[in-house]
């Protein structure tokens, strides 16, 4: 029988090595995990300093004035706060903007998921990706530039330089990449063997793209609406360049209106004491922006997830 | 009707590209014949003829510095926890769910973030460098999920075979998927700040000035950004600066078509060595 002599339980240099490496990754782990919590600390960031300064806002005037009072003006020396009319350019922009970008969006993905061949959508849809990723101060500079002339020009004499219609038009235009782009995704995720089984049936194609791919992939192109709706919503400089500076409660698409984001930028390039109740406007303003966009991204994230769960 | 169809959806698709080419080459018409060297060295002015880009130019430079030394290791670390340390926790699907709530959040909102936060608490004044953080938590979420896809797309088998070796959790990351995955970081990085060069209203609210006749020197000082001076000529009556708008806009362009065009040349150079 041969004895087997265990090492000497001495501070070995070896086991002394494995904790210090033990440490090293722990503490690793411990830094990235720090930076992944940016992301609580951004949440909370946001809707601490929102919260904060509108309830100081909101101590002054009411919450009632603030959503039915029809005029907004807290800059005058008569101070109306109502948000309508900032809301109603808000939305007013959003609807023209979702009228270009959501059928052409729809079609465009359509062209490029089921009737482009190779050649051409390795060229168009590299084309249509730098339309979304143009600044979107360009995007306002065309549309002051170029189309309100344009469309004053040739269709409406009467409109004014500032209007709701060459803004909303143009950010159509910049949305367009991300609603085609989202309900390509949506498309191309749809089964072969459901367009198979519509054509072994004799459906010509346009049949099979109306009545087996897009309902399909209707929940897809829903999210993208959404989000593309959202975006629209968030959006300032096109409307802050071209839509006008005077809160105006119409849904005229001829007339200039202020967007809430326009409003805050107008408000943050004037000279605006820190803590007065202008200031206050700017997050109260934001607060319900914020609200309108949440909202429908969080919808369109909710309305993915549930889909993508479907095909599994 | 099928014909139809077809060429109803081909005619969305040329309409875009068509909206593309005469926006560019609106913008070329009015800004080409104004851009020339004094255009790019001289500081905004009262007049049209003598404004320049300089300091908008210098404001972008350092913003963008600055941004991407606080934001890539934050966000690439980010990505490295979500996708190698904790991927089935609930807690890692909260940040994911946050980071893809935060990445929906329009760039406006960020501006009031950083107005009450870096500018006001934290006392940073209307500086590069409150600018800078503001600019990074705005593009923070599209670094992580730029990050997290080409982390994704490393092979399993190369993690697995590391570990089989005896290395640590933090080998296996540092020496074998992060290299594989760099080109596929670097590029959504690049991409990321793409849209950070051209973002003006975060940069408006916490108080980017518009006029701007100086160089900022130290991370505290007031600066301007190209899309916030673009802004600034494009909100002023004359024609003259309407036309030199035009002219600061294709230098942003080009600023950004050389950004992208990097990010291409990144990828390419670097998948040619990770062959697998």
């Amino acid at each position: 029988m041969v004895a087997v002599r265990r090492p000497a339980p001495s501070p070995h240099p070896f086991r002394r090595r494995r904790g210090l490496i033990r440490i090293r990754e722990q503490a690793i782990a411990l830094l990235l995990l720090a930076c992944g919590v940016v992301s609580i600390l951004t949440t909370v960031g946001i809707l601490v300093s929102l919260i904060s300064e509108s309830v100081g806002f909101f101590r002054q005037v009411p919450l009632g004035r603030f959503l039915t009072e029809r005029e907004w003006t807290p800059l005058f020396a008569e101070k109306k706060f109502g948000i309508a009319p900032l809301a109603a350019g808000t939305l007013l922009t959003t609807l023209i903007a979702m009228g270009v970008a959501g059928p052409l969006g729809l079609l465009a993905a359509t062209y490029l998921a089921e009737y482009a061949p190779d050649r051409a959508r390795r060229v168009l849809k590299p084309t249509l990706e730098v339309l979304a990723g143009i600044p979107t101060v360009v995007y306002g500079y065309f549309a002051l530039t170029f189309v309100s002339p344009l469309l004053r020009a040739w269709l409406f004499p009467q409109m004014g330089v500032f209007n709701a219609l060459s803004a909303g038009l143009v950010m159509g235009v910049m949305i367009l990449p991300m609603v085609a782009s989202l309900s390509e995704d949506a498309m191309l995720a749809v089964p072969r063997s459901l367009r198979e089984a519509a054509y072994a049936l004799g459906a010509r194609r346009h049949q099979v793209v109306l009545r087996v791919v897009i309902p399909a992939a209707f929940s897809g192109i829903t999210a993208a609406v959404f989000l593309a709706i959202a975006r629209a919503l968030g959006e300032t400089m096109i409307v802050a360049i071209a839509a006008g500076g005077q809160p105006r409660l119409t849904f005229n698409p001829l007339e200039a209106v202020q967007t809430m984001t326009a409003y805050m930028v107008q408000v943050s390039l004037g000279d605006v004491p820190h803590g007065s109740l202008e200031y206050q406007t700017l997050f109260a303003v934001g607060t319900a922006l914020f609200v309108l966009t949440f909202f429908f991204n969080a919808l369109g994230i909710w309305v993915v997830r549930r889909w993508r769960e479907e095909y599994r | 009707m099928g014909t139809f169809f077809h060429g109803l959806t081909l005619s969305a698709v040329v309409i875009g590209v068509v909206a593309l080419g005469v926006l560019l080459g609106d913008i070329a018409y009015k800004g080409l014949p104004h851009l020339d060297w004094q255009f790019l060295t001289s500081y905004p002015s009262r007049f049209p003829h003598q404004a320049g880009i300089k300091a908008a130019l210098a404001g972008t430079g350092w913003l963008m510095a600055l941004t991407a030394v606080m934001v890539v290791p934050v966000g690439v670390g980010a990505a490295l926890w979500l996708a190698e340390y904790a991927p089935r926790s609930w807690f890692a699907n909260l940040i994911r769910l946050l980071i893809a709530n935060l990445a929906g959040v329009p760039g406006i909102v960020y501006g009031l973030l950083g107005l009450a936060l870096f500018v006001r608490w934290m006392g940073l004044g209307r500086g590069v460098l409150a600018g800078a953080f503001t600019v990074g938590l705005l593009v923070f979420p599209t670094v992580v999920v730029a990050a997290q896809e080409a982390l994704r797309a490393v092979p399993d088998s190369l993690r697995q075979g590391a570990y089989a070796l005896g290395a640590t959790r933090w080998q296996v990351v540092s020496r074998v998927v992060l290299p594989a995955a760099l080109p596929g970081i670097l590029t959504g990085i690049v991409l990321a700040f793409s849209r950070a060069i051209g973002e003006a209203a975060p940069l408006i609210l916490i108080g980017a000035l518009t006029f701007v006749p100086f160089l900022p020197r130290t991370p505290m000082d007031p600066f301007t950004v190209l899309p916030v001076q673009i802004f600034n000529w494009v909100s002023r009556p004359q024609e003259g600066f309407r036309l030199i708008a035009a002219s600061g806009i294709i230098v942003l362009l080009v600023v950004l078509l050389s950004l992208n065009a990097f990010a291409i040349w990144l990828r390419n150079r670097y998948q040619r060595r990770a062959e697998w």
